[in-house]
Formats: structure tokens, C-alpha cells, sequence
């Protein structure tokens, strides 16, 4: 077990009306992963903002290589070493390569910035990684693998001794997470203290040494990773068991009508000569790598893209749907992966989301029934228990789980039979989640039909009664889920056509 | 949780003022004090005729305030307002002057060609996907060359009061006995009525404003987007046309190559009152009140012996005042 290298104690802080942390512990230690865990809102990413000097602690300690410290601002922790890579890249997609790791502290020859320097120094960085990037290449022509690289490449560059990744495989593939993770054993190896914030349970038991585990703001406990199981940590996590087996048999009667029918359908690159049926009470998963196609494929059917060819079958009956409003006249409803930009608009209230879909139906002549939405919309509030105040209340202030309810209102306000789930639980904490699932198979038990794209494997074959895998823009097999296993399904994704 | 979240994110405001809207309040007090202050420094601007004459250069401001508070909800905004309103004017006034029209048609006609500007705005700027701005400085200098060129680059002066044509200058002040009353204020409460219940209480106000909130959020909610879009500039069209009538009863005449920088008024009244450049909140209230400060000013200032250009540069720091608080409101809803 190496040496501590820094030590948060009995850290503190309130913001108006939250108690935010509340005597929090954390124990980094050089040449070791640690990881740090909690549903959404349980305090991790405050902890790490009082870490590296975003945020004031209102009492506790803070002690960095022996002696005690208080950052002023990022920029002091990142002097003394103590670096975030963030979940959100903080990159200039206009600039190259060199120009983002080296911005604001530009190697300078006389009164000109030195590029070609700076390209060296880049590269001798990457060398350290073990990885091959250009550094005269514009950021914005990286995916989100390489620009997160380049992140950490800016990270050690600062001679970091403690580096925090906050939910660093959120959008990356399962071959970039690979290499991700081949950086940090490397950096690890050098003596480099490591703070690996993630959901993913998987990621957690490979990569880390230790697990804190933070639940509302306080501590729970520090785990050794590879004496504790899954649910040791889920159940510190939220202090109850929830964890569940896969479905073990689809329960869609076999002479089930066929809902849904895309035949042939094309759009892009992303979408080659994609058919699927999709039967009543079902729900159908995509499963697949990032970029396999799985969101092209819905977004074309649901008119939100421009489709090149291909059939749309409803009920048996040929559709056309050029555009969103014709997909929801055919009763479809699609939930998108991105709610904040796509789903839901977080100025306004519950309720005026809620009917978002189906205001014609909440007209008194010329107005809008003002009583009849707030009444629909609190009846949808109760029984998707959405925990909101009011009706009234703006959904920016409801976290991601209960966006996500609201979202389902909106197309149950519409009583869409044909639901698109795309990614259901992205950035919703576990209670929440399991919540979304129980209502999901409410749903279909009542005769809607769910298409459920998804990139976690456990939700995939917890949930879908077929499976439908996507790589590269083609459909590449089809599963019932009694013959699903995590090995078929990943070979169908990788296998190329 | 929710709830924690619910108070990390909402502001410690008092209810009746987050209701009423904290920013409709502060112009609404600011108005009090210009016209207390107005009131105490100058006698003659204690008069009734300053008041009188303060709604007087209000009316045309308000109406393309009102018009262009639409567009500035939808995210967009419309700066052939101030050029448009003008031209319609000519047009109108053309038709009755020249060509013998009757008052009515030529009325009708002004209407008609700001509905059809807000239609060619409409077109550009929701089915075209040009950016707002500059589809609307287009069709700004559009407006301007064509209302000369309609009336051969000539003035027009619409029949004074006097005439028997001049009746419609009473729409907005009428003389009853030795008074003369501002008529034209009613109007505008009523419109602002209207309109304030067609924002908030009908499907094009809320399909308006939800499109500057999140335009794909509501596109992909199975609202038709290009439909609502546009009429929030054809409403904005509509409005410029009530600005030039107004504009037309309230001068003597009509000048081509004019307008050019009263939108830029309009905009400025919307922005005081609380609507956001950046779309998805506003209201008509908050505009009427902004204008307000406008015309106060304009008229107010000169009575201290501040002219003109002393009225450019007051307003422009009350602009970016108002601004900063949209800015900052904003920063905090952000978090």
C-alpha cells in the first residue's frame, strides 16, 4: 500500500438551505486508484471542487504531501499538482492540438508564441502516454477518446502528482476505455495518485484499488476493491439491495402483433439498410458500441433526421413520417439520449412540459385550460412518482431521474403506443434508475411497445425481451433474450459487415 | 433529494415579487422616480400637455416594442421594425394622398404591408434558417429603399386633423370640448391585453416561447417549429403596421429614407421590461413599462437642459444596466 500523499478531513460545506458535505473524509495514496462513488448528488463532485479550490470549505482539513493546504483556485492546485480532468472536455475545437494543452501558459519565443516548441513538447507528452497523437491537429477533428487523452496529457504536463478523472468513460468506447485504462495503470505506476469518479460499477472493480463511497453528503466508507463485490457497493451506495438478475425469458407472447415495422431504411452513414420488427408489449434493445448507429437509426425514424430510403410500418399499416410531428401522429414518442438539449425545455415548469406533446388536447376554445394541464400533470407527477414541489416548478431544478419522468409524461399526456428510449438512464443515479425500470415494464405491461437503446450491457439484458445489435450503421444480429449472453451480444457489436 | 436540489437552485426571492416578476418592478419604480424627479426639477414638465406628449411619441414605439418582443422571445429578432414602419406609412399614406384612396384603405394597406414583411421575415429566418439578425437587416434596407421608392423619394403628409379625411389622427388623441385626451393609451392597454393573454394563455404564445427556449426540444416534441416560428414574425409585421399608422397620426408628415434607428428604441423598451436576447422569457407588461423609461427619458431630459445626445448616452447606460441583470439572472439559473 503506498504512501498517503493527501488527506481530506472532516470537510464541510453548506450552500443556502443544503447541507452539502458534511465531514467528509478521503485518503489518496501514491501508485494507487481510488475510487470515489455515490448516487448523483451525493457530494463527490463538491468534495473534489473543494479539493482543488472552486469552492470554500466551511471547516475540515486538507493535507497535501505532509503539510496543510487551501487552494485559491484551480489554477493554485493545478501549481501544486492537483488536477481534474473533467467529464465535460474544456477543449477549443478551433485550436490545435499543442495550443489547447499549452493555453494560457503559451511557450513564448521573445514577444512570439512558439508553436513548433510547443508541437515538441506535446509530443514528448504523448510519448509519456504511450500514445500517438498529432499535435498540429485541430482538436475538433479528434473523437472524444483522443480529446480526452489530450486532456490528460495537459494534466501531467503540470507535473501533477494527484489527478482526479470525474466520470472519465462516460462517452468513450469500449476500445478507447481500454487504452484509458492502460494510461492510468502507467500513471499509477509512476506514483501518481488517482481519484476515478464513475458509475459504472464494471469500470470500478477493474481499475481501482479502494472505493469511498459518499451517500447525501457524507461518508460512508472506504472499501478495498477486490474484497468487496457489486452489491457491497451498491448497498453503501444507497443502503439497499437492488440489484437484479438479467431477465431470464421474454415476455411477449409469440403471437404478439407486430407493432412497428422499418424496413430498409437508410440515412447517412450511420444508417445502412436497418429492418427490425417490433412487436406489442415488447421491448426491444439496441445494443452496440458508440457509434454504432443506434441513435441515427432512431432519430430517422422518428423524422427528427432526413431519411435517404426505407418503409415505416405501423400496425401493419405503411406510414410516412418525414418529420417529428408525423411520428407523433403515428403514436410515437422518442426520449432522447441528450434530455437537456432534446427532451425537455429547463426553463419552464413541469406541467408545461408535460403537455409539451398534446396542448390541442388542453384548449377551452382559443385559451389553454390552465386547471385541466396542472391537473394531468400532477396526476402524471403522482404516479410516475416524480418528485417535484409543484407543477409549477421549472424542471432545471428537478435532478436527471425526474426529468426523465417528466419526460415520459409528456409523451403519455400524448398516449404515444410506441416509446423510444434512447440511453433511459444517462446520468441518473441507481434509486432513480430502477424506478425508470419498474416504470418501463408498467409500461409495456399496459400494451406500449418500447424500443430501448441502450450502451449498458447489464440494462440491456435486464430489461429488453429481444436484442437488436448495431455496428458501424448495420444491423449485425438479433437476439431473443434467453439466447443473449454479454459475450454474443458483444461479438455481434464488433463484427463488422 | 429533489428537494435539496429544488433549494440549491431556486433564489431566495419574496413570492409576490418572483410573481409580479422582480424586474417589471424595478422599471416600474424607476419610472416613478424619472417622473418624480422630472416633475420636481421642472415645473413645465409637470404639465398636463408633457404628459400628453410623452404618450404622444410613446404609441409607435410601443406597438413595434410589442411586435418585436415576440421575436426577441423566439431567441430571434427583427430589425426592419423601425424602416418598415415608416414604409408602410408612405405606402398607405401614398395611396390616400395620390391616388385618392379613402383614409380606410390606406390604413388597411399599412397593415397589410407589415403583414407581409412580418410573412418575408417569417420565410427567411424559420424556413430558410437565415440568422434573424441579418435576414432582418435585409429586409430593413429593403423597406427603406422601397418606401422611397414608391413615393418618388417625396414626403408624404397624411390629411392633418383639420381636413375631413383627418379623422384618423383622433384614434389617438381626441379633442373633446378644450381637451385633449389620449385616446391612443387605450388602445394600447387593450393591445397589451390581448397580447399578454396570447403569450401566456394560448398555443402560438406557448409553442413562441418554448421554440426560444429549446427550438429541437419542441420540434422534437411534434410541434410544428416553422409554423409558430413565423408567426411570431408575422405578429411582429402586424404590429409594425399599428406603428405606422400611429406614427403617421402623430407627425405631420411622413419622410422617406427615415425609421432607420427607432427599432433600435423598440428593442431597447423590450430589453428594460425584462425579455431575454437570448429567447424564451418576456413579457408585453415588462415591454410597455421599458418603453416607458425610453420616452420618459426623451421627453424628460430636455426639460433639465439635457438635450439630445445626453439622452443617447443616459439611455445607453440604462440599456446596459438592464442587460446585466439579464445576464446575471441568467448565471444564476444556469447553475
Amino acid at each position: 500500500m503506498g504512501e498517503i500523499i493527501l488527506t481530506m478531513k472532516g470537510i464541510d460545506k453548506s450552500f443556502p438551505g443544503v447541507h452539502a458535505l458534511d465531514h467528509v473524509n478521503l485518503e489518496i495514496r501514491k501508485g494507487e486508484v481510488l475510487a470515489l462513488m455515490g448516487e448523483n448528488g451525493a457530494g463527490k463532485s463538491t468534495l473534489m471542487k473543494v479539493l482543488t479550490g472552486i469552492y470554500k470549505k466551511d471547516s475540515g482539513t486538507i493535507t497535501y504531501e505532509g503539510k496543510e493546504v487551501e487552494f485559491e483556485n484551480p489554477r493554485a492546485a493545478q501549481d501544486a499538482g492537483v488536477v481534474i480532468v473533467h467529464q465535460e472536455l474544456n477543449m477549443l475545437s478551433h485550436l490545435t492540438v499543442a495550443q489547447n494543452i499549452f493555453i494560457g501558459r503559451e511557450i513564448m519565443n521573445g514577444k512570439m508564441i512558439d508553436d513548433a516548441k510547443m508541437n515538441e513538447e506535446s509530443i514528448k507528452l504523448f510519448q509519456k502516454l504511450n500514445i500517438e497523437i498529432d499535435p498540429t491537429e485541430m482538436m475538433g477533428n479528434l473523437t472524444v477518446g483522443k480529446q480526452q487523452m489530450c486532456e490528460i496529457a495537459k494534466a501531467i504536463s503540470h507535473d501533477a502528482k494527484v489527478i482526479v478523472f470525474d466520470e472519465p468513460s462516460a462517452a468513450l468506447t469500449e476500445a478507447e476505455i481500454e487504452e484509458l485504462f492502460k494510461i492510468i495503470r502507467d500513471l499509477k505506476k509512476k506514483g501518481l495518485g488517482i481519484v476515478y469518479i464513475s458509475h459504472r460499477m464494471d469500470e470500478i472493480k477493474v481499475i481501482t484499488d479502494r472505493v469511498t463511497v459518499m451517500r447525501d453528503g457524507t461518508y460512508v466508507g472506504t472499501l478495498i476493491t477486490k474484497d468487496c463485490t457489486k452489491d457491497d457497493i451498491i448497498n453503501m451506495m444507497v443502503g439497499r439491495v437492488i440489484y437484479e438478475d438479467p431477465k431470464a425469458a421474454s415476455t411477449v407472447p409469440k403471437d404478439a402483433p407486430i407493432v412497428l415495422k422499418v424496413e430498409h431504411l437508410n440515412a447517412g452513414k450511420m444508417v445502412r439498410d436497418v429492418s427490425f420488427e417490433l412487436r406489442k408489449g415488447e421491448i426491444l434493445g439496441f445494443s452496440g458500441l458508440m457509434g454504432a448507429g443506434r441513435t441515427e437509426t432512431a432519430r430517422a425514424l422518428f423524422g427528427a433526421d432526413p431519411k435517404e430510403s426505407g418503409d415505416i410500418y405501423i400496425n401493419g399499416k405503411k406510414v410516412e413520417i418525414k418529420d417529428p410531428m408525423d411520428a407523433v401522429k403515428n403514436g410515437i414518442g422518442y426520449l432522447s439520449e441528450d434530455r437537456k438539449r432534446f427532451g425537455i425545455v429547463v426553463g419552464k415548469s413541469v406541467a408545461e412540459n408535460t403537455t409539451m406533446a398534446a396542448l390541442q388536447n388542453f384548449m377551452k376554445g382559443l385559451f389553454i385550460n390552465k386547471k385541466k394541464e396542472d391537473q394531468v400533470s400532477w396526476d402524471y407527477v403522482k404516479s410516475l412518482k416524480t418528485k417535484t414541489p409543484t407543477v409549477e416548478t421549472e424542471v432545471v431544478n428537478l435532478s436527471g431521474g425526474n426529468q426523465q419522468k417528466v419526460v415520459i409524461a409528456k409523451w403519455l399526456t400524448r398516449d404515444c403506443d410506441i416509446l423510444i428510449f434512447d440511453e433511459p438512464t444517462r446520468g441518473i443515479d441507481v434509486g432513480a434508475k430502477s424506478e425508470i425500470y419498474t416504470l418501463m415494464n408498467e409500461l409495456v405491461a399496459q400494451g406500449k411497445s418500447i424500443i430501448m437503446i441502450s450502451s449498458e450491457m447489464t440494462e440491456i439484458l435486464r430489461m429488453s425481451d429481444r436484442i437488436v445489435v448495431m455496428c458501424e450503421g448495420r444491423k449485425t444480429g438479433e437476439l431473443d433474450i434467453s439466447e443473449a449472453t454479454q459475450e454474443n451480444i458483444m461479438h455481434m457489436a464488433t463484427q463488422r459487415k | 433529494m429533489a428537494g435539496k436540489v429544488k433549494n440549491a437552485g431556486s433564489r431566495t426571492t419574496n413570492p409576490l415579487v418572483e410573481k409580479i416578476g422582480g424586474q417589471r418592478l424595478v422599471v416600474l419604480l424607476v419610472i416613478i422616480t424619472l417622473f418624480s424627479f422630472f416633475s420636481i426639477k421642472s415645473e413645465a414638465f409637470r404639465q398636463y400637455s408633457t404628459i400628453l406628449s410623452i404618450l404622444d411619441y410613446s404609441y409607435y414605439i410601443t406597438f413595434m416594442a410589442i411586435g418585436v418582443t415576440f421575436a426577441l422571445i423566439t431567441g430571434g429578432n427583427d430589425l426592419s421594425i423601425g424602416t418598415g414602419m415608416v414604409c408602410y406609412g408612405l405606402i398607405g399614406g401614398f395611396l390616400i394622398t395620390k391616388m385618392g384612396m379613402p383614409v380606410g384603405v390606406g390604413l388597411v394597406v399599412t397593415l397589410l404591408c407589415g403583414i407581409l414583411m412580418g410573412v418575408l421575415n417569417g420565410t427567411l429566418v424559420a424556413i430558410m434558417e437565415i440568422p434573424p439578425f441579418i435576414a432582418t437587416l435585409c429586409t430593413m434596407m429593403i423597406a427603406r429603399g422601397l418606401g422611397s421608392i414608391v413615393t418618388g423619394s417625396m414626403s408624404i403628409t397624411w390629411p392633418p386633423l383639420a381636413t375631413e379625411q383627418g379623422w384618423f389622427r383622433s384614434i389617438f388623441k381626441i379633442t373633446i370640448g378644450d381637451t385633449k385626451y389620449p385616446l391612443g393609451f387605450l388602445w394600447v392597454i387593450i393591445l397589451i391585453i390581448i397580447m399578454t393573454i396570447v403569450l401566456n394563455k394560448t398555443r402560438p404564445g406557448r409553442y413562441i416561447i418554448a421554440i426560444g427556449s429549446n427550438k429541437e426540444a419542441t420540434r422534437l416534441s411534434g410541434v410544428n417549429v416553422v409554423k409558430w416560428h413565423m408567426l411570431a414574425y408575422i405578429i411582429c409585421g402586424l404590429f409594425t403596421g399599428f406603428a405606422g399608422i400611429a406614427y403617421a397620426a402623430t407627425f405631420q408628415a411622413v419622410a422617406p429614407g427615415t425609421g432607420a434607428g427607432l427599432e433600435l428604441d423598440a428593442i431597447c423598451g423590450a430589453i428594460i421590461g425584462g425579455t431575454s436576447m437570448k429567447g424564451g422569457a418576456g413579457s408585453i407588461v415588462g415591454t410597455l413599462l421599458g418603453v416607458f423609461v425610453m420616452s420618459m427619458l426623451k421627453t424628460g431630459l430636455p426639460y433639465i437642459g439635457l438635450q439630445a445626445n445626453w439622452q443617447q448616452i443616459i439611455t445607453g447606460i440604462v440599456l446596459i444596466v438592464a442587460v446585466l441583470i439579464d445576464v446575471i439572472r441568467t448565471k444564476k439559473s444556469g447553475k
